[in-house]
């Protein structure tokens, strides 16, 4: 049977802002069966965003929702996970929203090893705004900031995420939608920060002005260029060159979770003053 | 009988929180507001509370909207710089009607400027910080007393009425140390937000039907909705060009403007007959106490109008004081800041003169006098 998304998406909130040939929509989806696999309560589930295109799916989906200011989603989390631990918060971002304006709270979150699952989506641009370079715009890129070629260095999220602490670092892509899916699953099992970097099509602002025809033309990009991180370790050095690897890139259990220490913390201090 | 301490402005205002039920502090440490943050650092785990250290003070106020609508009554603490980073935040609170409490102890200066010194020129930051028109409520407490009993205060305007509350004090109130009496919890009233009753399927968090004020659900308790910076209809999504944005944007400003008389408080000493009064207040309103006292020995009829209550503006009582007296002088740490609001209420009904100060010194009585014997 196909999968009923009925249940979880705001109907009435339909149709979205997404431009045709978007991908977030597919990564929406993948989302959706995610938390459908985990048969988690809705009620128990935080979604918060920043701003940006990526930042309004909150909106459509039926959990508790919060659309904050650009850059900040991580702030709400944390503020929602400390104050109720025992809730599943989620966050989506943009990646100038996760790494530009948010980049301060993204490596904090990250150091803090918060139990929050952030999902980064990587367009390379700055959609809603109208395609302005991102950290993450390719160098050489055009974008309307970056009229003759981006000359910015880019960051690599999945490294960024992984120096600054996070227990949990993946990469997916909105065309290798299954096993994003997995991807996504196992980041929501997993305590601690984790950090999905989702690779994203940006056609209207990011795909036209880099001689991708059509949006087909930069799913089918993101089908040459990633590739299983397995596989990928594999292959001598000069097969990598424009290639990228895919699926769980980094994974550390056992690490102490912050609400787990600081709650921890509180409990010891209890039993202190009982004891006195 | 409560209990009797010697506290500093800066642990009564955490002690003042945590009487309100605060269970969530988060902060960036900044002089002079560092206490408020290494009180509730201390306190905030004995009592099952949350506190947080955040990377930075844009971040603190965001995990407070965030425990907030968890469920949480919360507070951060700052100053200038601080106060500064925290407004677009503020402004997203202001939006979505979320309660929490900001306390900025003032400093002087722009920028870094005095950063142990008192200052009072943040203070129009605490009513226009924020972008777009909204509501803004300050509380300026002057007495490490008045500050815990404001702080509970702010607490439960927030509550109350959905919105974030500042409390804005000056570094010499903040740092001094008096002698206070915490009153024995369930002397001071302690509100608490009003939670809807309908069934989730009916809730509509920004229901404008039953009044200015729409229950509030938190989070996680069955209550599924949306929360956005957006402008928004009554179920809490947004809405583009609709006549909704400017009849909401009313009713978030008449919560507020609308209730001054249950918000607007002061404290007056000798106006009844003053043929000059003072308006000040925080460290200034000490100030001009005494020297109130010192022109009544000399024969000069002054008096002092001092606000609990900044924001809103408490229009009327100034409008009333500027038709009886000659003059109102405004001694203020900045270089002018609130004496526009006072001129505008006098509206040429008397004479308003300004004592300003901007060196990191209080305006000591003397200067008070000085300039109460000049205008009368
Ligand atoms: C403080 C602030 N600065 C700038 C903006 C304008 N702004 C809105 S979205 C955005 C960029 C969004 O890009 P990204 O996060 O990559 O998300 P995308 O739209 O590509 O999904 C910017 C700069 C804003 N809303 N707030
Ligand atoms: S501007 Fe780009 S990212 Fe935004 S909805 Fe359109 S295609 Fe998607």
């Amino acid at each position: 049977m196909a999968f009923d998304y009925d249940q979880y998406i705001r109907g009435g909130k339909l149709p979205h802002i997404w431009c045709p040939g978007c991908t977030y929509g597919i990564v929406f989806k993948s989302l959706l069966r995610a938390v459908d696999t985990l048969k988690l309560n809705r009620d128990d589930i935080a979604l918060v965003s920043g701003i940006g295109c990526a930042s309004r799916l909150p909106g459509y989906v039926d959990f508790n929702t919060l659309h904050t200011t650009h850059g900040r989603a991580l702030g709400f989390a944390t503020g929602i996970k400390m104050a109720k631990p025992d809730k599943h918060v989620l966050v989506v971002s943009g990646d100038g929203d996760a790494t530009a304006i948010g980049g301060n709270h993204f490596i904090h979150a990250c150091r803090r090893n918060i139990d929050i699952t952030v999902l980064v989506f990587n367009n390379f641009i700055y959609g809603m705004t109208g395609g302005q370079y991102s950290p993450t715009t390719p160098s050489g890129h055009l974008a309307t900031t970056m009229p003759y070629g981006n000359i910015d260095p880019s960051f690599n999220i999945p490294e960024l995420a992984k120096g600054a602490g996070a227990s949990f670092v993946a990469r997916g892509t909105a065309y290798h939608a299954a096993g994003l899916d997995k991807l996504i699953i196992e980041a929501m099992q997993h305590k601690g920060l984790s950090v999905v970097e989702i690779m994203n099509a940006c056609p209207t602002t990011h795909g036209r002005r880099n001689k991708f025809k059509s949006p087909t033309d930069m799913l089918l990009w993101m089908k040459d260029t990633f590739i299983p991180a397995v596989a990928f370790d594999k292959l001598p050095p000069e097969k990598t060159v424009g290639k990228l690897p895919m699926g769980v890139l980094y994974k550390k259990e056992g690490l102490p979770e912050y609400c787990e220490t600081y709650y921890g913390l509180v409990a010891r201090l209890k039993q202190k003053e009982g004891r006195a | 009988m409560g209990k009797i301490k010697l506290l500093q402005g800066n642990e009564a205002c955490a002690e003042g929180a945590v009487y309100a039920g605060c269970t969530f502090f988060a902060g960036y440490p900044i002089t002079p507001s560092t206490e408020v943050a290494e009180f509730m650092a201390k306190r905030l785990p004995l009592i099952g509370g949350a506190f947080m250290q955040m990377e930075d003070e844009i971040a603190a106020m965001a995990a407070v909207i965030g425990g907030s609508l968890a469920g949480s009554k919360a507070l951060t603490a700052t100053s200038g710089p601080g106060f500064s980073l925290k407004q677009e935040n503020m402004g997203f609170a202001m939006l979505t009607e979320v309660p929490c409490v900001i306390v900025n102890v003032m400093r002087g200066g722009p920028s870094t400027g005095v950063p142990t010194g008192p200052g009072q020129s943040d203070i129009m930051q605490c009513k226009w910080g924020t972008h777009g028109d909204h509501p803004a409520i300050c509380l300026t407490p002057a007495y490490v007393q008045e500050i815990f009993s404001e702080t509970v205060r702010a607490f439960n305007l927030s509550e109350k009425y959905r919105t974030p509350v500042t409390i804005a004090f000056d570094e010499i109130v903040g740092h001094m140390r008096e002698r206070i009496e915490i009153p024995d919890s369930g002397v001071l009233p302690v509100v608490n937000r009003t939670k809807p009753t309908c069934p989730p399927s009916e809730y509509l968090p920004y229901d404008d039907s039953k009044g200015d004020i729409p229950p509030m659900a938190n989070f996680f308790e069955g209550y599924r909705y949306h929360v956005t910076g957006l402008n928004h209809g009554t179920d809490g999504f947004p809405v583009n060009a609709s006549p909704r944005i400017h009849t909401d944007e009313l009713r978030l400003i008449r919560k507020v403007e609308g209730n001054k008389a249950d918000i607007v408080k002061f404290e007056e000493t000798q106006l009844e007959d003053a043929e000059v009064a003072i308006f000040a207040y925080g460290v200034s309103g000490r100030s001009a106490k005494t020297a109130v006292e010192a022109a009544r020995k000399e024969g000069i009829k002054a008096g002092l109008f001092r606000p609990l209550t900044i924001w809103p503006f408490p229009e009327e009582q100034v409008a009333a004081i500027s038709s009886r007296v000659k003059a109102i002088i405004v001694p203020e740490l900045s270089l002018g800041q609130i004496i526009f609001e006072v001129d505008r209420c006098a509206k040429g009904r008397c004479k308003v003169e300004g004592i300003y100060r901007v060196d990191g010194d209080p305006i000591n009585p003397a200067q008070i006098l000085a300039k109460l014997k000049e205008v009368k």
